[in-house]
């Protein structure tokens, strides 16, 4: 490694780390839908499709496909049309991995983007389920929660809007497809390989301590204390993410 | 000649009925009948099941208290703050009942619906918390065909979303309901009609059906004639949602306008915070016809200009 690249390195700000794990999660993914439901795995999803992964479809997030990958915010050539009802199509096919958000998570992975507290009398309302029972049961699923708390990561979650791995009927085969592939945080790079699919640290984001995390999460995390530090990012990438995809820094407004 | 459907938002009021299951069109903040709800909120029609991928169309009739209960995907204005006030409220007071469900069971129940059956088997739904929000209404159901395996699929049978009436706003249309979208995307108002006993749409240009045919291709011409009971002329009625606006975003790298009036959805979100900003909003903009209602709105947008001199 030349002096210029490792002092580049030795910048790499947080969100960075965050963009790149957001690119892991689409790691042989192949020739399927890559669908970010916000600006950092939005950004991880154009650069792996940049590097590694240049068969993902990704979109302009309203009804078109996109045929490059333009920067975040911009337009470019298209190469085919995906209005809302084909999405559903795509989502039952299974060819789709979606990275959405989450209010809530618990150990198992369920999820709640709904609203809080009681079904019919919420103290809080949110967006109601959308898509998230759809997604979960049919396809690859990953969670990005930039402020990771306990109030997100708590024991149980109100409203279970994407389905975790305490639900499967294994007798169902109609289960077989539930796959929450990854949680990345703030703090870290998370999975449900943990005993019996609970929430396991597979690393932590350079200067995150495992005291961090565990003070900042609801319920114990399986492998916190071995977790190793997330990789770092490759000339290529840094370059592809700071002079290609986010010129403007947007990735540093949803992670501080 | 075929019928002429033309009519007035009136004609459609009067054939509203309390109790009503209503299926509403459009998405989010996108190509709503914008006009048939403030019309609808104006009316005495009251206890409406609403069916719908919400906005602030159900905002406004939760806002009017007409909303008994609702059946939806989601609700959401598409930008912030994202969350529907008046749909908050009606939630967190416990005024409605809600069925919520995934979004892809409104579209799997409109097509049960369209095609006169009871269900369709969706995978959507099962180990979520929509089984709990259904109160027993939503059942699952075996397959008589196992998996090589020999175990059988349990899906979720999503009853038909038989409506009573749609609500739907297209672009383009003749006087006798052939119609067209010009955006980017249909959204799912053909099966609204195809789910519905009474049809209403609503479009921004009234043209011949040569002028309509000859104004997009044919994969746009989204419903016929018998799809549709009734057709209003209403001029930019899908205000504040995404207005029709169409020869932009037909095009095809547009992603940024949608002609979404987001300064005035901003402004209908800040007026639902207080009873009394909320009261002059509706006095200036719900309590008038849809005619007072386009030049409030166009006043209302000269006045946001000078303010930002």
């Amino acid at each position: 490694m030349s002096t210029v690249e490792s002092q580049a390195l030795a910048e790499v700000g947080r969100a960075e780390y965050c963009v790149i794990s957001c690119a892991d999660i689409f790691s042989g993914a192949g020739e399927i839908m890559a669908s970010p439901m916000a600006p950092v795995p939005l950004l991880g999803a154009r650069l792996a499709r940049l590097t590694t992964e240049p068969d993902l479809l990704i979109t302009d997030g309203e009804a078109l496909i996109f045929a490059d990958t333009p920067g975040i915010g911009k337009s470019g050539p298209i190469e085919g049309w995906m209005p809302f009802r084909k999405v559903f199509d795509v989502v039952a096919s299974g060819r789709r991995h979606v990275v959405m958000g989450a209010n809530q998570i618990d150990r198992y992975g369920n999820q709640n983007l709904s609203a809080f507290g009681p079904l019919q009398k919420p103290t809080r309302q949110m967006f109601g389920v959308r898509g998230a029972p759809g997604n979960t049961i049919n396809h690859p699923t990953s969670y990005w929660v930039p402020r990771h708390s306990a109030r997100v990561f708590g024991d149980s979650v109100d409203i279970v809007s994407g389905v975790g791995f305490d639900k499967v009927d294994p007798a169902n085969p109609a289960f077989d497809d539930l796959d929450i592939h990854r949680v990345v945080t703030n703090l870290g790079v998370f999975d449900f390989g943990g005993a019996d699919h609970t929430m396991r640290a597979l690393s932590l984001h350079p200067g995150v301590t495992a005291d961090e995390v565990a003070e900042n999460t609801g319920f114990e995390i399986e492998g916190l204390a071995d977790a190793p530090e997330t990789r770092q990012p490759t000339a290529e990438e840094l370059s592809l993410i700071r002079d290609v995809l986010d010129p403007r820094g947007v990735r540093n407004k949803e992670v501080r | 000649m075929p019928t002429d459907k033309t009519s007035t938002l009136d004609d459609v009021v009067a054939e509203l009925r309390d109790g009503m299951t209503i299926g509403i069109g459009g998405w989010g903040s996108r190509r709503k009948p914008m006009a048939l709800v403030r019309a609808i909120d104006r009316s005495d029609v009251k206890d409406l099941t609403v069916v719908t991928y919400g906005g602030p169309d159900l905002g406004l009739l939760c806002a009017a208290g007409k909303v008994r209960r609702a059946y939806y995907g989601f609700v959401s204005l598409d930008s912030a703050p994202f969350y529907d006030p008046w749909f908050a409220k009606a939630r967190t007071n416990g005024e409605i009942e809600v069925r919520e469900m995934d979004e892809g069971m409104v579209k799997c129940g409109l097509e049960a619906a369209a095609a006169r059956l009871p269900f369709l088997p969706i995978r959507a739904g099962l180990g979520s918390d929509v089984l709990k929000f259904w109160e027993g209404e939503l059942k699952t159901v075996q397959s008589p065909y196992p998996d090589a395996d020999g175990r059988t699929q349990t899906l979720i049978a999503m009853p038909a979303l038989k409506l009573d009436a749609a609500f739907v706003h297209l672009d383009l249309a003749d006087a006798h309901g052939n119609a067209a979208y010009t955006g980017v995307d249909p959204y799912f108002d053909d099966l609204y009609c195809a789910a519905a006993e009474r049809r209403y749409l609503e479009t921004d240009q009234l043209v011949s059906t040569e002028v309509l045919v000859k104004t997009v291709p044919h994969q746009r011409l989204l419903l016929n004639r018998m799809n549709v009971d009734r057709v209003v002329h209403t001029p930019n009625g899908a205000h504040f949602t995404f207005a029709g606006a169409g020869s932009a975003a037909s095009g095809p790298n547009v992603t940024a306008d949608y002609g979404r009036d987001e300064k005035f959805q901003q402004f209908y979100v800040a007026s639902a915070k207080e009873p009394d900003t909320w009261e002059a909003f509706s006095r200036r903009f719900l309590q008038v016809d849809e005619e007072t209602y386009q030049r409030e709105v166009s006043a209302w947008q000269d006045e946001q200009k000078e303010d930002g001199q």
